[in-house]
């Protein structure tokens, strides 16, 4: 019966699932220590616009398409909704950088005219043109996974910067050098 | 302390019960809707339930009623009507979003130990198992 | 008082576990004698289940009553709910589903101690030390970082609410039997440490292993089998599995003590794969710690996450650094002294199994590694997904082949076997697979290979299964046989619900009028009217659908659009219509602005047996458990009856053990 009893060997496999036990720990102690970036940033960054046409969101302010970004100057795209409760946290920081002397385009996903009035009647119109996106197609273009996203496009028209959720105070100045660096083309 | 501090993580958790933030527009027309084609339709269908709705937790973009998620369902039905193959709209879809977008990984520097682990798996067993069977059994054993 | 009550009660389980680990530990170490503090050992153990599920039944009570003096019913209840989601819904929350956690294990502990007296008194103990050592963690971490009974200075008017998606009938049960399954595996977990401990690994302790096991792998299969139906009615989109990260984890504590299960049995019948049933022993329940780390830490994104906080995350990772790396070290330091038992043909029962084994844990492997795979690519500050068309083919890879060994291999003979003997039997699976693989193709073009070769596969393992019955005299054959027949035939019904599922469903997606009718498959849907209804804490719209199958007479269908308000939120209550050969799946969605409704509608065509199967599976699970503590009863009985024998005739001192 002993004849056939395995003897043991083989000492580095014993060792293996706790070596894998290692690597899991290590894994996830990273990712414990450094939480993961729930951001989806955008691909587009550093590739051109894509073609697009929006018709105008408000009365007071004309549409706007892809061709309206390669006229040499640096400007925001801002991808909002009146339904979008951080949009309106961001309004009073979006004035302060159109006051700096930016122009901003808005991009309204999934608005209704009537929404998108009363929202820039309570929150204030920062914006130079203000196209309707009813059915994301902007925001899918461009790679924005949600409202609000701020994109910084270069006077050709290429993407340079994407800012993800609301502009607060502290991201003013960041978005402001953004725009300095976008001045210079790639 | 701790019981302050407590009432307020409650008090904050009452706060953050989602302040309507719904869209009132109609879904897109191609989010609720299927293809006029079923050929057409099963090959969105398939292409979508390999596509991750980005605004939910972890959930396709054909399981889910994000606005969104329907909006990306009607630029892939778009897309297929169109005669564009399901392959390279994931890839414009890749170019937008990074892989994250697509649930199928793709063969990459990063990806590539995804793909080679039933091979190193196999290669295991049979190096592990190798000695455990005997080709013949001494006579009389037992 | 009762929160005070239930929290002193969880401080006095705990100081029991102490005192249980520290005096099995003085018996195995400081040379006590173990008449002197191993005494103390069991009763210890014994008591602290009684006094956790009284802990247990306080916070419930707390929840029926709504007690909003409570953090924890203030946060996740409120009084308008309907009782049994008051009930249930203690369990629905962090908190509250670790005291479920803690109870269950402490349950285990006393159970254990209790009625395990086979195994060498020494090794008991270093199972129970084992068992108080892994206790305390859990204890440590419900009292110092997941307190349940935490009271407000004032209290509030009124509770937060639970999840509408969790108010459901699917809460009362699928946490309990999952978390029932997933803990008993501590039990397997503190055996094996046990007999790495004391070095007695040998088929006594397979068999003392076996039944806690397999208790736990049933609760597993009804609790995951449950939780899938779940969120297939509940979600609304007709999916029943997406190998989201919560999903695998509960998927890989299965597939871990499915081949720790027949490891255990080639190690009771043959003496053989010693070193890798300790292993499998120590694996399983660390995927359930595993699976829990997962799901709670928010280390991933899932659809079915629940409490999610990265501080608490650190503490159980603390703890699996202290178990898995400590009962994974001790497994390195003293495996290799350990044989491995007896070889075996290529051809044999045992070959069957280990290829079990091997295809199971190559799953495991796979499911863990596409589950963890974003961690590790995040780390590379690149965002990846891996689902379903990663899972489905890597998977495949394994699980197909190990079908068809679970075809072949029940009929073969342990240590050596040809397949000459078997050939004849398994010719009518074997067609039947080729067959319906041809007609498949034939029939139906369209299908992909894998519902094609799950089909096939389904068929051939659902004879093949039954064919270890051939010959057999159905009354004497053993309850573990039935169980292990039942087991795969469930499997195999269950492939097939998956198969048929993903290879013929049919969906509609319409806006349609009142009066419309609609086709989908074999069925014709007419949409009659929308009428608003009032549940106890949501108000809802609700379609009244007439559905004819094949023109037969009209069953009527009430799928809801629901409103929740406390918390807001709205869900899609779907209806469903059973038959034998499929469900019709039905879904309402909003009003159009040209007042047509969307409705989605499934015809999918055995779909219930995806459940149904793995109900099956749960059932010879039972049976064969019944049949081994039917056995060790007998055996226990006989032992006594000897004894006695011995006591009656001191002189006949060389009575003859039972017979194994």
């Amino acid at each position: 019966m002993s004849g056939t009893e395995k003897k043991p060997g083989k000492r580095w496999a014993i060792w293996l699932p706790l070596v894998l036990f290692g690597v899991f720990f290590v894994l996830v102690m990273n990712g414990l220590v450094r939480p993961a970036n729930r951001d989806i940033e955008s691909a587009m960054v550093g590739k051109m616009l894509p073609e697009f046409t929006l018709p105008a969101g408000v009365d007071e302010r004309p549409g706007l398409a892809t061709d309206d970004f390669r006229q040499g100057e640096v400007r925001l795209l801002n991808v909002f909704a009146s339904w979008c409760v951080p949009c309106a946290a961001e309004a009073p920081q979006l004035d302060e950088l159109a006051r700096a002397g930016v122009p901003i385009d808005g991009v309204a996903i999934r608005d209704r005219t009537q929404d998108i009035a009363r929202f820039l009647a309570r929150y204030g119109n920062p914006f130079a043109t203000i196209g309707k996106d009813d059915i994301s197609e902007v925001q899918l273009g461009i790679g924005s996974s949600g409202v609000p996203e701020t994109f910084v496009i270069d006077g050709t028209g290429t993407i340079r910067y994407q800012h993800i959720g609301p502009i607060m105070e502290r991201d003013v100045q960041i978005i402001l050098s953004e725009v300095k660096k976008a001045q210079t083309p790639l | 302390m701790t019981r302050a501090l407590a009432l307020l993580a409650l008090i904050a958790a009452m706060l953050a019960v989602p302040v309507a933030a719904q869209d009132q527009l109609p879904p897109a027309p191609y989010a609720y809707r299927q293809l006029e084609d079923p050929a057409q339709e099963q090959k969105a269908q398939d292409l979508m339930e390999t596509l991750r709705c980005l605004k939910c937790q972890s959930q396709s973009i054909a399981d889910s009623d994000a606005s969104m998620a329907g909006d990306m369902r009607n630029q892939v039905r778009l897309r297929i009507k169109a005669g564009e193959e399901p392959e390279a709209i994931r890839a414009w879809l890749v170019e937008r979003y990074g892989e994250y977008v697509s649930y199928k990984p793709e063969l990459t520097t990063l990806t590539w130990p995804l793909f080679a682990a039933p091979l190193v798996l196999l290669l295991l067993a049979l190096l592990l198992l190798r000695k455990r069977f005997i080709r013949r059994l001494p006579e009389g054993e037992e | 008082m009762i929160a005070e009550a239930g929290l002193a009660l969880l401080w006095f389980a705990a100081a029991l576990a102490l005192l249980q680990l520290f005096a099995s530990v003085m018996t195995l170490v400081g040379g006590q004698s173990e008449a002197e503090m191993g005494g103390v050992v069991r009763p210890a153990a014994i008591m602290q289940g009684p006094l956790v599920a009284l802990s247990f039944l306080m916070l419930m009570w707390l929840f029926i009553r709504t007690d909003l003096s409570v953090l924890l019913v203030a946060s996740n209840s409120h009084s308008a709910k309907p009782f049994i989601f008051k009930l249930a819904g203690t369990w629905g929350n962090h908190e509250g589903s670790m005291l479920l956690w803690v109870t269950v294990m402490a349950m285990s502990g006393s159970l254990v101690a209790l009625v395990e007296r086979r195994l060498p008194e020494r090794t008991m103990i270093a199972t129970l030390a084992a068992q108080a050592f892994v206790s305390l963690g859990f204890y440590a971490f419900l009292l110092f970082s997941s307190n349940p009974f935490e009271r407000l200075a004032t209290p509030v008017p009124e509770g937060n609410g639970l999840n509408p998606l969790l108010q459901d009938i699917g809460l009362a049960f699928h946490p309990p039997t999952l978390y029932i399954g997933y803990v008993g595996l501590s039990v397997a977990f503190s055996f094996a440490v046990g007999a790495l401990l004391t070095r007695e690994v040998g088929p006594a302790f397979a068999r003392a292993m076996r039944p806690w096991v397999l208790g736990s792998w049933i609760f597993l299969t009804i609790g995951i089998t449950a939780g899938s139906y779940w969120a297939y009615y509940e979600l609304g989109w007709g999916g029943w599995w997406f190998w989201d990260p919560v999903e695998n984890a509960s998927l890989m504590p299965w597939l871990a003590a499915t081949a720790l299960l027949h490891s255990a049995s080639v190690l009771a019948s043959r003496d053989a794969l010693r070193t890798w049933t300790i292993m499998l022993g120590v694996v399983a329940f660390s995927m359930s710690m595993v699976g829990t780390f997962l799901v709670r830490s928010g280390i991933l994104t899932s659809v079915h996450a629940f409490a999610v906080d990265p501080e608490r995350g650190s503490f159980i990772l603390a703890l699996l650094a202290i178990y898995i790396g400590g009962a994974l070290a001790l497994f390195g330091a003293r495996a290799s002294t350990v044989n491995e038992g007896k070889q075996f043909s290529l051809v044999s029962r045992e070959a069957g199994l280990v290829f079990n084994n091997v295809a199971l844990s190559a799953i495991l492997g796979i499911v863990l590694l596409g589950t963890l795979y974003p961690l590790l690519t995040e780390a590379f500050d690149t965002k990846v997904s891996v689902g379903p068309p990663y899972f489905n083919p890597v998977g495949a890879i394994f699980a197909l082949p190990m079908i068809v060994v679970m075809a072949i291999g029940p009929l073969l003979r342990w240590r050596r076997d040809s397949f000459d003997r078997i050939a004849k039997v398994l010719i009518l699976p074997a067609v039947l697979t080729a067959g319906v693989i041809v007609g498949a193709v034939v029939l139906a073009p369209g299908i992909g290979l894998l519902p094609l070769l799950g089909l096939a596969l389904s068929i051939g393992l659902g004879i093949a299964s039954l064919l270890p019955l051939l010959g057999r005299n159905l009354l004497r054959t053993p309850l573990a046989t039935w169980g292990m027949v039942l087991g795969h035939f469930g499997l195999a019904v269950a492939l097939f619900g998956m198969a048929s599922e993903s290879a013929f469903s049919t969906e509609r997606l319409v806006a349609a009028e009142i009066g419309d009718t609609v086709e989908v498959g074999p069925w014709s849907i007419e949409l009659v009217g929308i009428d608003p209804v009032a549940g106890p804490n949501w108000t809802a719209l609700e379609a009244n659908i007439n559905a004819r199958y094949e023109g037969g007479d009209p069953i009527s269908l009430h799928p809801q659009s629901r409103n929740f308000t406390q918390p807001p939120m709205t869900t899609s209550e779907s209806a469903l219509s059973t038959r034998w050969n499929g469900q019709l799946y039905a879904v309402v969605g909003e009003e159009g602005l040209d007042g047509r409704w969307q409705l989605r509608l499934w015809w999918k065509p055995f779909v219930p047996l995806i459940w149904i199967g793995g109900l099956i599976v749960a059932l010879g699970g039972a049976l064969a458990l019944l049949g081994r503590l039917l056995g060790d009863m007998r055996k226990a009985h006989q032992v006594r009856r000897i004894a006695q024998r011995r006591e009656d005739n001191p002189l006949h001192g060389a009575a003859p053990e039972p017979a194994e």
